[in-house]
C-alpha cells in the first residue's frame, strides 16, 4: 500500500460538524418526528387518568380545521402581525436611512442605536405586565386621559377587540423595530457608496435616491426581514398570553395559534397539539424555503 | 405483571396499616413514627400548612426553610406555587410515579383545594381517613361541608381540614349609613336578604355613586355553591338554573353600571378596599377580611374599621385547604396523627383561632369563640362575625360538586365576561364556554 502524500483535512470538517448535528438531532429532529407521530393519536389526560394513545388517523387534523379553530386563530395571528409589521418596517427604513446617510452626519449615533434596541432586552412577559397595569380600567393611562379632559369615563382597553389587538401589535413593534433597524442598516451600508454619489452628481433628490437606489438594492434584505418577522409573528405568544391572562379575549379575538396550542397543554393533549404543530411546521417550512430561494438567487 | 405485583403489595401494606391504625390515639406526636419511614414528604402550594404544623403540631422542630423533624422522621416540604396550574401539574407527575418511587421519595401527604378536590379524592391515591386510623368519634366535631368536599363518589371520606371558610357579605359602613340610613348589620341584612332586594339596593347605591360589588365575579361563588345539580351529568355539561341566575343578575347589573367586569384580585377589584374605590360590598370568608383587604395600610377602609358583616342573600364558602394521606406512604401513623392533632384536637384548634385568626373546623371551639367578645374583628369596627360564620358553615352544602368544577367555573366566568361587556351575545358566550371546556376536557367535547 502506498500512503497518500496529500494530508486529508476532510475528517476535521466532519468532526466540527458533530456538535451541531447532535444538538439538531436531539433537540429538533427527534421532537419534530415524534410530534408528527403523536398527531395521529388520541392521547390526553383526564384528571389523573390517561386516555389513549389510540390511533385515530387524520381525525385530529379534521377536528381542528372543521371546528373553525385553526382558521380563526391563524387569522387573528396574521392580523396582529400585519398591524405590527407595517409600522415597524416603515420606522426601521426611515431610521436606517437616516443613520446611514453620510450627508446627515447624525451625532450620538451609537447612543440612539443602543436606545432603540433596548426594549428588546426587556422580558416580553414583564413588558406586557407593565402594559396591562398601565392600561387597566383604573390605570394611569386612563387617569391621564380623564384629567386632560379627553374622555369622560375610563376607556376599557381590555374589553375592545381593536384596542387589545392594537396594544399587542404596538408592544411587539416597540420590541422589534430596533432589531429590524440594525438589520436594514447593515444592508444599506453594504450598498456601494459610489452609486449614491453618482446619483447626487446627476441631481437626484433624497427621495429619489431612496426609492430608486436604496430600496431596490435592499430587496433581498427586506425579504429576509419580512419572512423572519413572519415566522416570529406566527409564534406570537408571550405578549398576548400575559396581556389577556391566557384568554385571548374579547371573544378570543386576540388568541394566537401558539396560545391555542398552549390550551392543549392543560390536559397534555398530544394529539390535537401535535396536529396543530405539524400545521405550523409546514407553514414555517414554506416560508423558510422562500427565504432560501431569494437569498440564493443573486442576479 | 410488575405493576400487578406492585398493586398487590400496595394493597397489602394498606391492609396492614388498617390493622395498625393510629396507635393509642395519643396526646403527643413526638416519636410516633413506628412505621419505619424515615422521610415524610408533604406537597403543598404555599407556606400556610407548614406554619400551622410548625406552630401547633406537638414535637415538630424546624430544621430549615424546607425541612423539619418529628422524632426520627425528617419532614420534607415540597412547595410549588399555584400559578398557572403549576402545583397540580407537579403533583400529578409525582403521583403517577408514586409506585416506582423509592420509599423515601414517595408522597406521604398532599394538600388540595375544594375546586379540584374530587380530581384526587376519586382516585386511589388519596387514602380513606378511616384506613389511616381516624374514627367517627374523632371527626364528629367537624363541619359537614368540609367532609362533603373530601367524600368520593362511593361515599368514602378521604381527607380532612383544620379550617372552615364560610363567607358573609362584607359591606362598607359609610355607604350603608349614607344610602340605607343605618350601618347596623340587621338593618343592612334587610336590604340584601335575597337577590331581588340585592338588585334594588344596587340601584340605590348607583344613584349615590357607589358600585354594588367590585366585579360581577364577586357574587359567583354565592350562586355556584347553591346549585341543584352537578356541572357534568352523564358526560354532558349542564348549566344549572342558579348559575343562569348569576348570569342574568350580572348582566342586569353591568348594563345598569352597578358593577364592573374586572377579574378577582386585579387592581380594579381591590380598588374598593379604599374609600375612593366606592364599592358597597364584597363576599368573603374570615381570611379575606383579615388578610386580603389591605388592613395594614393606612387609608384603607379595613384599617379604619369601616367594614361591617352580614349574612347576605345566600350562604357560601370560599377557599380552604384539605389534608390527604397518599397511598404508598410509609409513615401512616404520623400522617394520621398530624391529621388528628390539627383537625380534630379542640385545644390545638382553639390555639389556631387565637394565634392565626383562622376559622377552624371544630364546632365546639368555634361556638366558644363566637360567644366571646375578645374575638371581635378590628377591621369590622369591633363586630364579632363568628356567630354568622358558625351559622354559615352549618348551611354550606357541597353535595353537588364534581371533578370538573375548577375548569367549568373558570371558563364560564371568562366566557360570560364577553357577554357582560357587550362583545358577544349570550349564545356566543356560551358557545365559547363549551369550546373552552372541550379543550380542557376533550371527553366532554360535543
Amino acid at each position: 500500500m502506498k500512503k497518500s502524500k496529500v494530508v486529508s483535512y476532510n475528517k476535521w470538517g466532519y468532526i466540527f460538524l458533530i456538535p451541531f448535528t447532535v444538538v439538531f438531532l436531539v433537540f429538533q429532529l427527534i421532537p419534530m418526528v415524534t410530534t408528527i407521530y403523536n398527531s395521529f393519536f388520541e392521547n390526553y389526560r383526564s384528571g389523573l387518568m390517561q386516555i389513549g394513545p389510540n390511533f385515530v388517523g387524520l381525525e385530529n387534523y379534521v377536528t381542528i380545521i372543521t371546528n373553525g379553530d385553526l382558521p380563526t386563530y391563524f387569522a387573528n395571528t396574521m392580523i396582529i402581525w400585519v398591524m405590527c409589521f407595517i409600522p415597524q418596517i416603515v420606522i426601521s427604513l426611515v431610521l436606517g436611512a437616516w443613520f446611514t446617510d453620510p450627508s446627515l452626519r447624525l451625532r450620538f449615533q451609537t447612543f440612539f442605536k443602543t436606545v432603540i434596541y433596548l426594549p428588546n432586552l426587556i422580558m416580553a412577559s414583564a413588558f406586557s405586565m407593565l402594559f396591562f397595569t398601565l392600561f387597566a380600567d383604573g390605570g394611569p393611562i386612563n387617569s391621564i386621559l380623564m384629567q386632560a379632559g379627553i374622555i369622560g369615563e375610563p376607556y376599557q382597553f381590555m374589553s375592545h377587540v381593536w384596542s387589545v389587538r392594537g396594544l399587542i401589535a404596538f408592544m411587539n413593534c416597540l420590541m422589534w423595530f430596533g432589531n429590524t433597524t440594525i438589520l436594514l442598516m447593515a444592508g444599506m451600508l453594504g450598498i456601494d457608496p459610489a452609486l449614491f454619489e453618482a446619483a447626487q452628481v446627476d441631481g437626484a433628490t433624497a427621495t429619489q435616491i431612496f426609492s430608486k437606489i436604496t430600496l431596490p438594492l435592499l430587496k433581498p434584505i427586506l425579504i429576509y426581514v419580512m419572512v423572519t418577522s413572519l415566522i416570529g409573528g406566527l409564534q406570537l405568544f408571550d405578549v398576548p398570553q400575559i396581556l389577556t391572562n391566557g384568554s385571548g379575549d374579547p371573544v378570543r379575538s386576540s388568541m394566537t395559534l401558539i396560545m391555542y396550542l398552549n390550551k392543549h397543554l392543560y390536559n397534555k393533549n398530544y394529539g390535537l397539539g401535535g396536529a396543530l404543530s405539524v400545521f405550523m411546521i409546514i407553514v414555517t417550512a414554506i416560508l423558510s424555503y422562500i427565504v432560501f430561494k431569494v437569498t440564493n438567487s443573486r442576479r | 405483571m410488575k405493576s400487578k405485583l406492585m398493586a398487590a403489595l400496595l394493597s397489602l401494606t394498606m391492609a396492614a396499616g388498617m390493622l395498625a391504625g393510629c396507635g393509642k390515639g395519643g396526646s403527643s406526636g413526638a416519636g410516633k413514627a413506628t412505621d419505619g419511614g424515615k422521610v415524610l414528604n408533604i406537597y403543598a402550594w404555599n407556606e400556610e400548612f407548614k406554619s400551622r404544623v410548625t406552630d401547633h403540631y406537638p414535637g415538630y422542630e424546624e430544621v430549615d426553610a424546607t425541612t423539619g423533624k418529628v422524632g426520627d422522621v425528617t419532614v420534607k416540604w415540597n412547595i410549588t406555587p399555584n400559578q398557572d396550574n403549576a402545583y397540580q401539574n407537579h403533583l400529578d407527575e409525582t403521583l403517577l410515579n408514586q409506585d416506582k418511587a423509592a420509599a423515601d421519595d414517595k408522597i406521604d401527604i398532599f394538600l388540595v383545594e375544594a375546586d379540584y378536590a374530587l380530581k384526587y379524592v376519586d382516585t386511589d391515591y388519596a387514602l380513606p381517613v378511616k384506613d389511616l386510623g381516624l374514627t367517627d368519634e374523632d371527626l364528629k366535631n367537624q363541619y359537614k361541608y368540609t367532609q362533603d368536599v373530601m367524600t368520593d363518589s362511593k361515599g368514602v371520606l378521604k381527607g380532612t381540614s383544620w379550617q372552615g371558610c364560610p363567607g358573609v357579605l362584607i359591606y362598607n359602613r359609610e355607604a350603608a349609613t349614607e344610602v340605607l340610613g343605618s350601618d347596623d348589620p340587621s338593618e343592612v341584612q334587610k336590604a340584601v336578604a335575597d337577590w331581588d332586594s340585592f338588585e334594588k339596593t344596587a340601584e340605590k347605591m348607583k344613584d349615590a355613586g357607589y358600585n354594588m360589588t367590585a366585579t360581577t365575579n364577586d357574587a359567583y361563588r354565592v350562586f355556584s355553591n347553591n346549585v341543584s345539580g352537578k356541572w357534568v351529568q352523564d358526560g354532558k355539561v349542564v348549566l344549572d338554573d342558579n348559575i343562569k341566575n348569576w348570569i342574568d343578575l350580572s348582566k342586569n347589573m353591568m348594563d345598569a353600571g352597578e358593577t364592573t367586569s374586572a377579574d378577582l384580585w386585579s387592581p380594579d377589584w381591590s380598588a374598593g378596599f379604599y374609600p375612593d374605590g366606592k364599592v358597597f360590598c364584597y363576599f368573603g370568608p374570615a381570611w379575606l377580611i383579615n388578610f386580603s383587604m389591605a388592613a395594614d395600610e393606612a387609608g384603607s377602609i379595613a384599617n379604619a374599621g369601616g367594614w361591617g358583616a352580614t349574612e347576605g342573600p345566600q350562604g357560601f364558602f370560599w377557599g380552604g385547604t384539605w389534608i390527604c394521606g397518599c397511598a404508598g406512604t410509609d409513615n401512616k401513623t404520623l400522617v394520621c396523627d398530624i391529621m388528628k392533632q390539627l383537625t380534630c384536637n379542640e385545644e390545638i384548634m382553639l390555639d389556631i383561632v387565637k394565634k392565626d385568626s383562622d376559622f377552624v373546623n371544630n364546632k365546639p371551639a368555634m361556638e366558644k369563640a363566637a360567644a366571646d367578645d375578645s374575638f371581635a374583628f378590628p377591621v369590622l369596627g369591633g363586630q364579632n362575625p363568628l356567630p354568622m360564620f358558625c351559622a354559615g358553615a352549618e348551611k354550606c352544602d357541597l353535595s353537588n360538586q364534581s371533578a370538573y368544577d375548577q375548569g367549568c367555573n373558570e371558563e364560564l366566568q371568562r366566557a360570560m365576561r364577553n357577554y357582560f361587556e357587550g362583545n358577544a351575545s349570550y349564545d356566543e358566550a356560551y358557545e365559547q364556554f363549551t369550546k373552552a371546556i372541550g379543550e380542557k376536557y376533550p371527553e366532554l367535547a360535543q
